[in-house]
């Protein structure tokens, strides 16, 4: 482990480094340089198709799985590049949890989806309580607890959202990405999530992607302003990384101003 | 409703439109209804075919057969047993003796025997169903006119006997239990050998083989090779299996010494060239199931930190099961009505006993049926009806029991 300003319990988690993303040949994400502060919640805003599900899915190497994109530059993880040869990216993604857009448990056993997520990495302590603990910092248990074999499908699109974090946090990562965790839920099962977050953020380090302008205003504590630029407008970069309270009150950038207050295009 | 204000280029074709639709419905139900009526036709063809009546002279006079005043049918055991052995020659005797000793056989199986054996009814003229339903009187007359000598019977062709006896030259007292034994050994070297390669290579090219132009060539093969008549399969196995591998399929590598297999032509031959056959079937069935598994259910996998195998072991393959067995069930159902291959693999066509070994010689019954159609006689037209009803129910329940597991494993959650 390298020691500099991004070590171990240093104050930044993850730091890219003049990051370039391609899909094939096509630059998808262009010179990427932020810095996501530990136990705090960065969001990433901007309007569709400017890359900034691309640049959460390459947090934790997501982006591989799908044939031929690739990466340029350096992700800082801990003060360690992330796309070093010597990295497997299965311990990327043990070390940074990720919840998706569609809330996706596994068609077993609300219990099981717990309980395989652990196994599978060598858990050897008490099962039942680490299924408690995970459901009850989800804020989920009192709502499941007598019902932990019914299928993980059965529960309500907020519930399964919630089911998918505790599944996330049951292997203690140090990074939770989210990627538009909330679009798919109604306002109520939204504000839950958002309150959540506000708990899981004392121990766990959150990115958020986001389309909903106010819930990056009302949750997060940093927010990066993505939009396509340069090279012909087709390739998106962060145009302002700063506190959420500027990007919504001071942007420095006329884009930002533009697009947070509803005056873009 | 009020008439809608059509704009300016617009037409009112609503109805149009909408007779169009009905046509298309008329059409669809149509084709629907033929292959219904194409079904129907077949099955009522085997039926008709399967049931009748049936004339037939006896070469021996059953009254000739009267010992001590009494007429065959009230004749004791012993009788019947006295009388084999005087009418047989004494290796026949033997030979039944060997085969299971008259102590053990009831008299119902002794007075079968007697009449098989010495009494050897012999059919003069087989009706279908249908004749035989509508125009008995006409049955009855030509009877008396032209063969005074002979019985007329109602037979059902397909009864249990059929399916339980062997195979013999008598279509009275002929059977199909050879040839269901045949086609059972043959179909489980086919599933042994196809299922775990077949899924084991659909795994690899949709989870492992990275889009180069080798895979591809390797994916256009496969799809082609499913497209390929069984009967160049049936030559591959009989340069493969049946002459290549033949220490390996007759069984001398593992010193059975049987002089009636020895050169290849085994149920082990006849079930791996089948295998082969619907390899192909199985790999892209299994294909498709493994692709049709959502890509966010592997995505929940990976990103909590799963390797690919425990992905594909834990997600993607319970998920892509019922899938997968289903087209297995089509592959399997292809192979157990295949005859070509099998032909020239080598099946045998007259055969008396059983496959015991995965060495042994064997028929199957598309082969018997396709023995029996191929005779000039009436009856074996009626034998091959009886058969192919056998081989039908067959074929459906294995397929029933292939469901119910499927289903057993798709009801997980």
């Amino acid at each position: 482990m390298t020691s500099n300003d991004t070590s171990q319990n240093g104050q930044y988690v993850l730091e890219t480094r003049n990051l370039d993303i391609y899909y094939g040949s096509f630059k998808a994400v262009t010179d990427v340089n932020m810095k996501v502060e530990r136990n705090k919640i960065t969001a990433i805003i901007g309007p569709s198709g400017c890359g900034k599900s691309t640049l959460l899915r390459a947090f934790n190497r997501m982006n591989e799985l799908f044939a031929g994109t690739s990466i340029r530059g350096q992700i800082m993880f801990d003060g360690e590049d992330i796309y070093a040869k010597e990295v497997d990216p299965v311990e990327v993604r043990y070390r940074i949890g990720m919840v998706f857009q569609k809330p996706n448990p596994f068609p077993k056993s609300i219990y099981e989806n717990i309980a395989w997520t652990a196994r599978i990495h060598g858990y050897k302590g008490n099962m039942d309580e680490l299924v408690e603990n995970s459901l009850r910092q989800a804020a989920l248990w009192d709502e499941v607890k007598d019902k932990l074999q019914q299928s993980g499908l059965s529960l309500s699109g907020g519930q399964q959202q919630r089911l998918c974090i505790a599944r996330a946090i049951s292997i203690k990562p140090e990074v939770i990405l989210m990627d538009e965790p909330a679009s798919a839920l109604d306002p109520i099962a939204t504000l839950k999530i958002e309150e959540l977050m506000q708990e899981l953020k004392k121990n766990y380090t959150i990115t958020i992607v986001t389309h909903n302008m106010q819930q990056a205003a009302r949750a997060s504590d940093y927010t990066a302003m993505m939009m396509l630029s340069g090279e012909g407008e087709r390739s998106g970069t962060v145009i302002e990384f700063d506190d959420t309270k500027m990007i919504f009150t001071n942007p420095k950038d006329k884009r930002t101003e533009d697009y947070v207050t509803g005056r873009f295009g | 409703m009020k008439e809608k204000f059509i704009v300016e280029e617009f037409s009112d074709n609503l109805n149009t439109r909408n007779r169009r639709g009905a046509v298309w419905h008329v059409v669809f139900q149509a084709s629907t209804i033929v292959g219904i009526l194409a079904l129907i036709t077949l099955i009522l063809n085997v039926v008709n075919s399967t049931f009748g009546y049936i004339a037939y002279e006896a070469r021996v006079d059953p009254d000739t057969l009267a010992a001590d005043g009494m007429p065959l049918e009230a004749q004791s055991k012993d009788q019947l047993v006295s009388l084999l052995q005087t009418e047989l020659s004494s290796g026949a005797f033997n030979k039944l003796e060997n085969e299971k000793p008259f102590a053990e056989r009831t008299r119902e199986e002794v007075f079968q025997l007697v009449v098989e054996r010495i009494v050897r009814p012999d059919i003069v003229e087989v009706w279908d169903l249908w004749i035989s339903l509508t125009q008995e009187d006409e049955i009855r007359a030509t009877v008396a006119r032209d063969f005074p000598n002979a019985e007329l019977d109602f037979v059902s062709w397909l009864t249990t006997d059929f399916v339980t006896r062997p195979q013999t030259s008598e279509p009275l007292s002929t059977g199909v239990r050879t040839a269901i034994l045949g086609s059972l050994w043959t179909i489980f070297f086919t599933i042994l050998l196809a299922f775990p390669i077949g899924v084991g290579a659909a795994i690899y090219l949709e989870e492992y083989a990275s889009d180069n132009w080798l895979n591809r060539i390797i994916q256009t093969n496969i799809n082609n090779l499913a497209g390929v008549p069984s009967i160049v399969y049936g030559i591959l196995g009989l340069a493969i299996f049946v002459r290549a591998l033949e220490p390996l399929t007759s069984g001398k590598l593992f010193g059975i010494e049987n002089l009636t297999s020895e050169n290849g032509r085994t149920v082990l031959s006849a079930g791996l060239t089948l295998g082969l056959l619907v390899l192909p079937i199985i790999i892209i069935n299994a294909q498709e199931a493994i692709r049709a598994v959502p890509r966010s259910l592997r995505n929940a996998s990976y990103g909590v930190g799963a390797t690919k195998w425990q992905t594909v072991w834990s997600h993607v393959l319970p998920n892509a099961l019922p899938g997968i067995l289903t087209g297995t069930i089509l592959a399997v159902s292809r192979a157990i009505g295949e005859s070509a291959p099998l032909i020239v693999v080598g099946a045998s066509t007259a055969i008396s006993f059983d496959p015991e070994s995965p060495f042994s010689k064997f028929t199957t019954l598309p082969i018997q049926i396709y023995q029996w159609t191929s005779r000039p006689q009436e009856e074996f037209k009626s034998l091959a009806a009886a058969s192919i009803l056998v081989l039908l129910i067959l074929l459906l329940s294995l397929n029933a029991s292939a469901v119910l597991l499927r289903n057993r494993f798709s009801r997980r959650f």
